[in-house]
């Protein structure tokens, strides 16, 4: 394509010494004049559909929260008032519950874990099912460069609430910096790039690593069932790593949308909120790039952690003490304190919609090809309570859904959220859940 | 005395501002969870972070640099070294180990160290470099995998380096390329366990003289085995008593034991979250991010001073007024002067400070970020150095009166927490919790003294079941006096040697471990021997049908 290089040269002189945003004017330039654009395709094919998982802890306010009026055009109490920019790419499902079926409300663990796995249990370790995005990203992950990208804006590879079992936590990229690092580094082939020769270093690692890992498969002697497991994982671990090695050393397609931002600056990982907002943020734009560049369709995001890590300096009391703590304003009838870092984090969730909103893709944005559910632990965290548990939509998974409608249920199974989400993603499912979790009923609420 | 043990998996992935929940969680009985080994002993255990970094030091030089993140190391009862036989890889910590190797490899061919660490050119008789690809991968692949390569192996190597180098036009590329594949290779990743009939008792198994070696030195020494350990691994003398005997002096005598009992310091007492702690900097401003990491290093040495290094009795570092210090730390200890590297000092006898639980690491670790926490406190020493188990509280419990800050009736935080105690449902956990952090709540969440809390004298009473005293120094006291104590540090210690949870079968070898350490006067050395030469350190399964040794409910005679 012959303005592929003339794109090329004007976006490093344009944004040489500028961090990560992209401004959506000049990603107008390379729409044609309908708008519609050359970059309706991705490799000659329709344009991907991404999935993600977006994460704030400590819940809301139900009262501040929930919106009294449902369908579109749903009413923004005082917590979702940051959303007003984006209501219309944000659908609000709220009533949703997990039932624990007799077991203890572990605090922070059981409603996070019921969400995401449709079997609550007391700790991550016992977890006994996958949580979904993982089954979301074995069934669309491969041929992406990362099968699923995990972040955290909080500093801390643990914080991660991605699991393929008790022992196997998918770790978070935990800063702007090394995200950029692991995406856009020595690795990266810029997809638009005119040139592409396969680099036989890559060539000589795969052919050695995938030589070397087939001896070792067939040297494995009698193992206990558990050993075996983990045996397991680590072939198909390595496997993976082959087969990304596979893809750098064939020509990407070609991705319209992708310009390789800058480096950001390294960033100090903090509880301070604005200084969180200001990392996810950079994340955030990071992530979009990732997801445009075609580096994966998966993503988790943590923008807090459960028992909300946030604070404001100087104050002794942190977002997660403040909601068990704090005292109930007698004249507000809510705890002040609260609300705010509640409010805060809604913050931080309108920027992650606008980052993706803000990148064109073939006649859309890159968030129409989305589905990023964003949720919470707990609904009100001074209870813990694990019943409605505030869930987000985001995108339009490139046309299945709708935006910007808001699902009160009165207490369903939260597990109809994470089955719709694996459906809607090609998980062949026409159940999930255990006990009282299971269920086959889908949100069809918000399908088109 | 059993009865006092208690082996739980606490993943401890919050900070609660107060416990209150009766009884505890039975975690016998479910089979297939990730902090319970099934029957038999798992026989991979994933090296950590520390082991795999000083492993890459010992075989190819301290100037090697390791650069990468590592996927996380999993905390299991306590210990992260539990976690090593319960973890495998995700993909994505497998490519980040890929690339982890990828820069040692490239280091170790590159024109500075190639002549130290390859050691030979291919001469023109062996244009394609066999010879020197084969003489480097047997050496290296020896160290490596902590034992001798296999022919097959030691032939794919040879052939794997030559056809990459052939690729790539360079031989030392090719090198590079072998030498990444093996450092992601599993059994240099992980410590496997190979199991031989037992030379002593034909019937019975036993592991291997290889990994015996490595459990040996990974345990004391933290990284992997040295040429000696090997040959003492190749010439047979490793599976005798005698010649193990020998081995594990000669591993105690070396400066590098007091690596090892570093490690398990670090490990048991949760410092690396020392590297992350973060404080309040206009509540604190005295405490720098740069503190964390000193008053961690101080616990350490500290404690291998003592131990390691003068041999003295573990509960003394309980009471002890000596600590190493350094001119960074002295003016958090409102010390006027300390030498600018570190040296053991003798607090004053009127200091306030007294033990380990006085040193800022353990008083700032189980703090909130701007204020002291009691109840934290108090949860890390029953859990961490008494073993038990604290339960989470209950999700709807109602902490308004006792964090009224406001609230001019209650100033302090003793008085606030008093609150708990009148509350049934959370009185029998803050029973176990409070009166010993509340004797530590004349340091602040930095770790400060301090005599008052908003202009109110601060009352340092408290108690240890039955026990009571006035002050952090007879807090410290009456854990060198808890047998509690040092049964927790004889049973952690087995649990870090062996790399996993205690199985029910095992009681009786930490029973017995505990009265040889009694008969020591609780001498860490005598201890870590002990472990080490004992056969059940290297049974290949455990002979009774395993099942974890069920959490005691916390509720206790005192309450």
């Amino acid at each position: 394509m012959t303005n592929m290089n003339r794109r090329g040269f004007l976006l490093r002189g344009a944004f040489a010494g500028a961090t990560v945003g992209v401004g959506l004017p000049f990603l107008d330039y390379f729409l044609d004049d309908n708008g519609t654009a050359f970059a309706a395709e991705y490799g000659g094919g329709r344009l991907p559909v991404r999935f993600g998982t977006w994460f704030w802890g400590c819940g809301m306010i139900p009262d501040r929260w929930n919106p009294k009026k449902q369908g579109a055009g749903y009413d923004l109490p005082p917590e979702l008032a940051p959303i007003a920019p984006v209501q219309d790419k944000v659908t609000i499902l709220s009533g949703f519950s997990v039932s624990l079926d007799g077991k203890s409300n572990q605090p922070h663990i059981s409603g996070n874990i019921g969400l995401r796995t449709g079997t609550p249990v007391d700790s991550w370790q016992q977890i006994v099912a996958p949580t979904l995005d993982t089954a979301i990203a074995d069934t669309v992950g491969s041929g992406s460069f990362f099968r699923s990208l995990d972040l955290s804006a909080d500093g801390n590879a643990r914080t991660s609430f991605s699991y393929r079992s008790g022992t196997e936590m998918n770790p978070s990229v935990a800063s702007p910096m090394e995200l950029y690092q692991r995406v856009f580094g020595v690795d990266f082939h810029d997809p638009n790039a005119a040139e592409f020769k396969p680099d036989p270093r890559v060539m000589a690692r795969r052919s050695v690593l995938s030589a070397v890992t087939d001896q070792r498969r067939s040297m494995m002697g009698k193992l206990g069932a558990a050993d075996k497991a983990r045996v397991d994982s680590y072939f198909t671990a390595i496997r993976e790593v082959e087969t990304k090695l596979a893809l750098q050393l064939e020509k990407p397609p070609r991705a319209e949308a992708c310009v390789v931002p800058q480096q950001p600056a390294d960033m100090v990982p903090s509880t301070d909120v604005t200084e969180r907002q200001k990392a996810h943020k950079l994340m955030a734009d990071l992530l979009a790039m990732a997801l445009a560049c075609n580096q994966t369709k998966v993503f988790n995001m943590v923008f807090s952690t459960a028992t909300a890590d946030l604070r404001t300096a100087g104050s002794s009391t942190a977002y997660h003490q403040a909601t068990h703590e704090e005292l109930v304003d007698r004249t507000k009838g809510y705890q002040p304190t609260v609300d705010a870092f509640s409010t805060q984090s809604m913050q931080g969730w309108a920027d992650f919609v606008a980052s993706m909103a803000a990148v064109k893709e073939g006649d859309g944005t890159l968030l129409d090809n989305m589905l990023v559910m964003a949720h919470s632990e707990v609904s009100y965290a001074k209870n813990h309570d694990v019943n409605g548990i505030p869930v987000m939509l985001a995108g339009r998974a490139g046309g299945k859904v709708k935006s910007g409608i808001h699902v009160a249920s009165q207490g369903d199974a939260i597990s109809r959220v994470g089955l719709t989400m694996q459906q809607l993603m090609g998980v062949p499912l026409d159940g999930w859940g255990t006990g009282s979790m299971r269920t086959n009923r889908p949100v069809s609420e918000i399908l088109v | 005395m059993n009865d006092r043990k208690i082996t739980v998996a606490v993943r401890v992935g919050s900070a609660m501002t107060a416990l209150c929940a009766a009884g505890a969680i039975l975690l016998a009985g479910t089979a297939g969870r990730a902090d319970e080994p099934e029957a038999g002993v798992p026989k991979l255990r994933r090296l950590t972070e520390a082991q795999y970094r000083a492993t890459i030091a010992d075989i190819f030089g301290p100037d090697i640099k390791i650069s990468g993140r590592f996927e996380p190391d999993l905390r299991v009862g306590g210990l992260l070294a539990a976690g090593t036989s319960a973890v495998s890889l995700t993909p994505s910590g497998a490519e980040q180990y890929e690339q982890i190797a990828r820069g040692i490899a490239e280091q170790v061919v590159d024109k500075a160290h190639r002549d130290r660490l390859v050691g030979c050119q291919p001469g023109p008789a062996d244009p394609s470099g066999a010879a020197c690809a084969e003489s480097f991968f047997h050496k290296v692949g020896l160290r490596l995998y902590r034992r001798p390569l296999t022919p097959d192996e030691a032939r794919l190597a040879v052939a794997q380096t030559l056809a990459s180098a052939r690729t790539l036009s360079d031989f030392h590329a090719g090198v590079a390329v072998m030498l990444t594949a093996m450092l992601s290779d599993l059994p240099f990743l992980f410590q496997v366990d190979r199991v031989v009939a037992d030379p002593a008792r034909r019937s019975d198994q036993t592991l291997d003289a290889w990994s015996r070696a490595s459990k040996l030195s990974y345990f004391l020494w933290n990284s992997t085995p040295d040429e000696e350990l090997l040959n003492a691994a190749r010439d047979g003398s490793l599976m005798t008593q005698e010649g193990l005997s020998q081995q594990v002096s000669r591993l105690m005598a070396s400066p590098r034991f007091e690596t090892g009992v570093t490690a398990f310091f670090d490990d048991f007492l949760q410092l690396e979250g020392m590297m992350s702690l973060s404080k309040d900097s206009l509540i604190y401003p005295a405490f720098r991010s740069s503190a964390g990491p000193a008053a961690r290093e101080q616990t350490l040495r500290t404690i291998v001073t003592l131990l390691a290094r003068e041999n003295g009795d573990y509960r003394d570092l309980f009471t002890t007024r000596r600590v190493a210090m350094n001119r960074q730390l002295s003016p958090l200890y409102r010390m006027p002067y300390a030498p600018r590297d570190w040296s053991m000092v003798t607090l004053p006898d009127n200091d306030p400070r007294v033990g380990l639980l006085t040193q800022i690491s353990f008083l700032t670790l189980h703090s909130h970020e701007g204020r002291s926490s009691p109840t934290l406190r108090g949860k890390a020493l029953r859990e961490v150095l008494m073993c038990e188990h604290i339960p989470t509280p209950p999700a709807n419990v109602n902490f308004t009166i006792v964090q009224d800050t406001s609230n001019p009736n209650l100033r302090t935080t003793r008085e606030r927490l008093k609150a708990h105690l009148d509350d049934e449902e959370c009185a029998s956990c803050h029973k176990l919790t409070d009166p010993m952090g509340l004797t530590l709540d004349s340091f602040d969440g930095a770790g400060q003294f301090r005599a008052s809390e908003n202009g109110v004298p601060i009352d340092t009473s408290g108690s240890l079941d039955n026990v009571r005293f006035s002050d952090a120094a007879g807090l410290g006291k009456a854990l060198r006096d808890s047998p509690q104590v040092t049964q927790c540090l004889t049973q952690s210690a087995w649990r870090y040697a062996v790399g996993r949870q205690l199985v029910a079968s095992e009681e009786p070898v930490t029973a017995a471990l505990h009265n040889r350490f009694a008969q020591s006067g609780f001498r860490i050395r005598a201890l870590f021997r002990q472990i080490a030469t004992d056969p059940h350190f290297f049974a290949a399964t455990s002979r009774a049908p395993a099942r974890t040794v069920a959490a005691r409910p916390s509720a206790r005679k005192s309450s």
